[in-house]
């Protein structure tokens, strides 16, 4: 008996560094993985933060301008329509003109133009039409200067700058002005505060972060809605029957549906049988909202299964009638992870573009968008856009949106890993 | 071991002893439970008494916390489960087509096994009852049943300073006298209790058990149990469950000296359990 235990014992210590070994391993794969992705991470991230942080940062040159009546073609500074159709690019190039005096020729004057950007006309009309008073007087005010300048100000200190399509004489304005500190790096307004546009420097976010917002407001009110009653009405009272079954198999069926299917349904339904108008915030959102559903119902009715079936026979050992037990017991309980779905559902609808582009969020829309009808296009739609376009400048203005999407799923994610903390109650 | 599954053969007819009373509270007949095709409860008949204690006892899987849940349909709740048989509560049929489950729960309220307050306050948790059958229509009501059913719970003393704690923060046995409180709170006319103390601790249960004593005075009181000590100390009557089939019932007293039926005898001697 007592040979026959110690030799246990020996077999158990002699496994015992294997297994020790193997437990090791295991426990290596797992750090592996999770450092693999961490490097993906941070490779994405570089990658995107090294392009994009030079959209968040714009090159403005500083300019005196006199507001020259006859230039400007002003005879009565209170009339809107003289302020309306005054030649103020006329007064932004006698500026550039005085500052280089002895640049002559058309094609030499016309690429000294060519250093600001188009916005300097509307600088300079703000100014007007804020104080008509100014007419003749000499104002010094910063402006944009055109994207070309921009790229190159920035990679200038770079082994290859990038020059694009400026010529020598215009580099060397342009270093010139850089070393009297007449040309300064500032922060980009612009792109929080514009929409599109076809000139990269007075291209902005808004317009499409206003289309988000507002596509993720439509799909936020249908789809939480919906889907939470849906759930609610799966779960709690749907008899287990065939067509039950069917239903239950068809949304988890729908939830693995490629999104441009639900475009193309989209498409279909709101815009050519409905008849409704293309590119607005209303239609994305309720084509997000088909999209979104049967990710919410399933999240939520897994959040409604995991309420202890204790606390329900409680309530209805009280004499709560069905509604009571699920208003107040089921749904407070099943809230957090009802709200962590429809987040997650709501990120995901922020990043969609396929079915977006299949009822025409694609457009190129220079104006912001004021309410859920007017036409707008939204994030991950600009950057699609933008990304096309061959302009140096907007190569960055890519990255940059992408950082301000990435900043906005990192916010909605944080919101939601909070609303959970707070409302998670421990039983 | 041969003896006991030759003891649990014996055949069965009818229940032994005096399952029925004059004055009945409840009063079954023929109760027959079925989870699908499988049958739990056989031809169960009893009567129980007003301001009784029975104690229901019986192996597991006898069908004892079964047929209580019979009493406040709570069975209900379970997918597939059929009651078949007469059940009344003061002559008004239980599984009847024209009652209602709210007020019969209110008449007839239940506690669980394992102590489970709501997640929500201690005070809450009391007054869900009250207030989601409009019993008060003030604050000062609401706060006047929640200190009475604590008291009458024994847990008043212990929680009056922090009534607004998480009920889920309570010790175990305190959880389930709070759980006792919401019971009370609705003033039922009958208590249910399945297996009230199997989740606390010696000390947890001597306290309960106190309080069924004194709830007995104003309650009819239902108690399944595993402890035949328990059931010795707190009941009036006592029903003996095997497979689903009502073997006895009879004052406790006598159930535990000198049973009617071999099986019961065998039961309480420990020959199986």
């Amino acid at each position: 008996m007592s040979k026959s235990t110690s030799s246990t014992i020996e077999l158990v210590n002699k496994n015992l560094k294997k297994r020790y070994r193997a437990e090791k391993r295991f426990r290596a794969y797992g750090i592996l993985s999770i450092g693999f992705g961490l490097l993906c991470l941070v490779v994405l991230f570089t990658d995107i933060i090294g392009k994009g942080h030079g959209a968040f940062t714009a090159h403005y040159v500083q300019i005196e301008v006199t507001l020259n009546a006859s230039t400007l073609d002003i005879r009565d500074a209170t009339d809107p329509e003289q302020l309306a159709l005054a030649d103020y690019q006329g007064v932004v190039k006698e500026a550039l003109r005085t500052r280089f005096p002895e640049v002559t020729g058309r094609s030499d004057r016309r690429s000294l133009y060519a250093l600001v950007s188009n916005s300097a006309g509307f600088a300079v009309q703000d100014i007007l039409k804020a104080d008509p008073t100014k007419l003749g007087s000499t104002v010094s005010l910063w402006v944009l200067v055109d994207d070309d300048v921009d790229t190159y100000a920035k990679s200038r200190d770079d082994a290859e700058p990038f020059i694009g399509r400026l010529s020598e004489k215009q580099i060397e304005w342009v270093e010139t002005l850089i070393a009297s500190g007449e040309i300064k790096s500032r922060f980009n307004r612009i792109l929080f505060t514009n929409g599109d546009s076809r000139e990269p420097e007075m291209a902005g976010i808004r317009g499409a972060l206003l289309g988000s917002l507002y596509t993720l407001l439509v799909t936020l009110v249908l789809s939480f809605p919906i889907g939470v009653a849906a759930a609610m009405y799966l779960e709690e009272y749907a008899p287990k029957n065939r067509f039950t079954d069917f239903i239950e198999v068809n949304i988890n069926n729908l939830a693995a549906v490629p999104s441009i299917i639900f475009g193309l349904l989209g498409l279909a339904i709101f815009i050519n049988f409905f008849e409704m108008p293309r590119s607005l915030p209303l239609v994305g959102g309720l084509v997000l909202t088909l999209m979104t559903l049967p990710t919410i119902i399933i999240s939520s009715r897994a959040a409604i299964k995991s309420v202890p079936p204790s606390i329900r026979q409680a309530a209805y050992g009280l004499g709560a009638s069905k509604m009571q037990v699920i208003l107040h017991h089921v749904l407070p309980l099943a809230m957090p992870g009802m709200l962590t779905g429809a987040i997650i559902g709501m990120a995901q609808a922020l990043g969609e573009t396929a079915p977006l582009l299949m009822i025409g969020m694609v457009a190129f829309i220079v104006d912001l968008p004021g309410s859920i009808t007017d036409p707008a296009t939204v994030l991950p739609v600009q950057i699609y856009l933008w990304s096309d376009s061959p302009e140096r400048a907007f190569t960055e203005r890519t990255s940059g949106a992408i950082m301000v999407l990435l900043g906005f799923l990192i916010l909605m994610n944080t919101v939601a890993v909070l609303l959970r903390r707070k409302l998670e109650r421990r039983w | 071991m041969t003896t006991t599954s030759g003891i649990q053969d014996v055949p069965v007819n009818g229940t032994v002893g005096e399952p029925f009373v004059d004055s009945a509270k409840l009063s079954m007949r023929n109760v027959n439970v079925f989870y699908g095709e499988k049958q739990a409860i056989f031809d169960v008949s009893l009567d129980i008494g007003s301001n009784e204690v029975i104690a229901m006892i019986g192996p597991s899987g006898c069908g004892k916390s079964t047929f209580l849940r019979c009493l406040n349909r709570m069975n209900d709740t379970i997918e597939g489960c059929r009651v078949v048989g007469s059940l009344n509560l003061e002559g008004e049929d239980i599984y009847g087509a024209k009652l209602d489950v709210v007020p019969l729960r209110a008449r007839v309220g239940i506690v669980f096994q394992k102590p489970n307050p709501f997640p929500k306050s201690i005070y809450e948790n009391v007054a869900y009852g009250a207030k989601i059958h409009g019993l008060v229509s003030k604050r000062t009501e609401l706060d006047e049943i929640v200190e009475t059913s604590l008291q009458k719970a024994g847990l008043w003393n212990e929680v009056k300073d922090r009534l607004d704690a998480p009920g889920t923060g309570l010790s175990g046995g305190q959880q389930q006298r709070l759980c006792i409180a919401r019971t009370i709170a609705v003033s039922p006319e009958v208590i249910l209790m399945d297996e009230p103390c199997s989740a606390l601790d010696p000390i947890a249960t001597a306290k309960i058990e106190e309080l069924i004593a004194e709830l007995s005075e104003n309650y009819t009181i239902a108690i399944v149990t595993h402890s035949m000590q328990q059931a010795a100390r707190v009941s009036n009557r006592t029903a003996y469950f095997h497979l689903g089939k009502l073997i006895e019932v009879n004052e406790t007293e006598k159930v535990f000296t000198n049973p009617d039926h071999q099986l019961t005898e065998a039961y309480i001697t420990g020959r199986f359990g």
